[in-house]
């Protein structure tokens, strides 16, 4: 069952190679190994470590991140159709991030208003949906979903009382981008962490997948478990908002593609949604820089491309 | 030898008066019964012996210890709990499911190992479903679905078994079947506990019978002393015949 793992972990280092080689101008694979060693001219090693480099990397940590949170959250709600931001996340994150550019503040600042706004609708949507007594799968899921739909409404609204000339900045911040990520190091921290501390409590979720009274009478501590989910999958997506906007889609087909492949065995889909969560945000990336180089369109509109297809297919196999 | 114990336990369905507490004690080698028309609380009391639920007042005790003391995992080593209704959200296979009844065995880094695929090979073909194990379970009839779930018990090797209507779905040589390995298992020193609708059954396979009434009310003791037409006409509200047959009772409703 490792083997898996392992053909996953050498696809994401293909991807990353040819993500740090493509681009506006190519980098032959010579000069990338000589760039790697320690030599090549100024411009290859400016080019490759300073800018390519943490992309890269930076797109890689935001596409695990997702999945993984994808993954969890479709476990801890029981549904299929789940994704990291169904439950209203990315439109808490999304305000804070424009409340912050329209009070024309500098990347940090928005970032940090980004995962502030994402922690908020975290809580807002857990207070709501815990109401009065017990919290129920369905009665999170719907309380979620109707809290975003509110974020929708006052993204809208500043949208439109926002000045034209603001307006590019905020709408690819709202598709996901990439290119916002100032250093990947925190993202890649977050997600080599959450895997660490999820990993040993993955057959915990394998049992939970089948209901919360039958993960009960198994000898799983059901409540415990799923406040530790929810918490983790909203730093992981607060996490991936805050490095790279609201990317679509990764969260919900990453995972669905392993299970189609791999089974529903949280002990390798966990691990393998984060490396090919991070492969396909790399290779979105990689598409989004060389497309139309050397203007670069938003990673979200690639994913979602990509997405949108795959989740009508999902949809109609569901039925059927 | 006790192992599971209700003591002076109320059970909590909301807006009914508390009616009487139930005390009695389980011990191995003894097959419960518990019989009561629809809405008396059945499956309640099992959700609640298990700990699944909170009683309205009293103690479940495993082994003289209250329930509410011991680590869910520790609960799940002894007690086993076959639901009657069960969700499939994921896809997952027959073996895959019966496995999971390890779950309160491993430690969390631990996978299944060679011992367990025994176990969970031995019970699935115990249950007459081992043909079907890389079957996803959602493709099977409700029949071979209710074998696979008491085979996930079985798998579990619990101490105590809590039934929750073993014979759902099943024909008549699977009824037969289950009950006989239910049987088996108190014969063999555990200790088993189970919902049931059909009398007959309950008179030919159990010790011992729990009358569950819906206004609260309840009695228990040998399955000889509860098992009589004045109370279980009483209890449905339906009029039976009695007659004997291979010196057990069989109750058949009055038309």
């Amino acid at each position: 069952m490792i083997r898996p793992l392992l053909g996953l972990g050498a696809v994401a280092l293909l991807a990353m190679l040819l993500a740090l080689a493509l681009g506006s101008v190519n980098i032959p694979p010579l000069e990338l190994w000589q760039v790697m060693r320690g030599e090549g001219s100024v411009l290859s090693r400016t080019l490759l470590i300073d800018l390519r480099l943490p992309r890269t990397l930076a797109a890689f940590a935001t596409g695990g991140l997702l999945a993984v949170a994808g993954a969890l959250m479709q476990i801890l709600l029981r549904n299929p159709l789940a994704d990291p931001y169904v439950l209203g996340l990315s439109g808490g994150a999304a305000v804070g991030a424009l409340l912050a550019m329209l009070a024309g503040l500098g990347t940090l600042l928005i970032s940090g208003s980004a995962f502030t706004g994402a922690m908020l609708a975290t809580l807002l949507v857990f207070g709501l949906a815990h109401g009065t007594g017990s919290w129920t799968s369905s009665r999170l899921l719907l309380t979620g979903v109707v809290v975003a739909a509110g974020w929708g409404a006052v993204i809208t609204l500043m949208l439109a009382l926002t000045p034209s000339y603001k307006l590019p900045g905020m709408l690819y911040w709202l598709m996901g981008d990439v290119s916002y990520a100032r250093t990947p190091w925190l993202a890649l921290g977050v997600l080599v962490l959450a895997v660490v501390v999820i990993l040993p409590l993955a057959r915990n979720l394998n049992v939970l997948a089948r209901g919360p009274m039958q993960a009960a009478a198994l000898g799983v501590s059901v409540r415990p478990l799923e406040w530790t989910i929810y918490l983790l999958a909203s730093v992981l997506t607060a996490t991936a908002v805050t490095t790279a906007g609201s990317v679509g889609f990764v969260g919900l087909i990453v995972p669905h593609m392993l299970r189609l492949v791999l089974g529903n065995d949280q002990r390798i889909i966990l691990p393998a949604s984060a490396l090919a969560g991070g492969t396909l945000l790399v290779l979105a990336d990689t598409l989004a820089r060389t497309v139309i180089a050397p203007e670069q369109l938003p990673v979200g509109v690639i994913t979602a491309l990509l997405g949108v297809p795959t989740f009508l297919y999902l949809l109609h196999r569901s039925r059927g | 030898m006790k192992t599971l114990q209700a003591d002076q336990l109320v059970i909590d369905i909301p807006g009914r008066p508390s009616g009487q507490a139930l005390d009695f004690a389980v011990e191995a080698g003894q097959v419960w019964g518990v019989l009561g028309p629809n809405g008396a609380g059945k499956s309640t009391l099992l959700h609640t012996l298990a700990g699944l639920r909170a009683p309205r007042s009293g103690a479940v005790r495993l082994d003289g210890q209250a329930l509410t003391r011991l680590k869910r995992k520790r609960v799940a080593q002894q007690l086993g709990l076959v639901f009657q209704e069960r969700q499939d959200g994921f896809p997952a296979t027959v073996l895959e499911t019966a496995l999971i009844g390890r779950h309160p065995w491993l430690s969390p880094w631990q996978m299944e190992g060679a011992d367990d695929l025994a176990l969970a090979h031995q019970a699935l073909q115990q249950l007459d479903v081992l043909e079907l194990q890389d079957r996803l379970v959602s493709t099977l009839s409700g029949g071979e679905r209710q074998r696979v779930a008491i085979a996930t018990t079985l798998t579990q090797a619990p101490q105590t078994w809590l039934v929750d209507e073993p014979t759902n779905h099943l024909d008549l040589h699977h009824q037969v079947a289950v009950m006989n390995l239910l049987a088996n298992q108190a014969a063999s020193g555990r200790a088993v506990i189970m919902c049931l609708h059909d009398l007959n059954l309950a008179a030919r396979w159990c010790s011992h019978v729990l009358l569950l009434y819906p206004d609260g009310e309840a009695c228990w003791g040998p399955a000889a002393d509860m098992l009589v037409p004045a109370a279980l006409e009483r209890l449905y509200g339906q009029r039976l015949l009695t007659v004997a047959v291979d010196g057990a009772p069989v109750f058949v409703p009055v038309r």
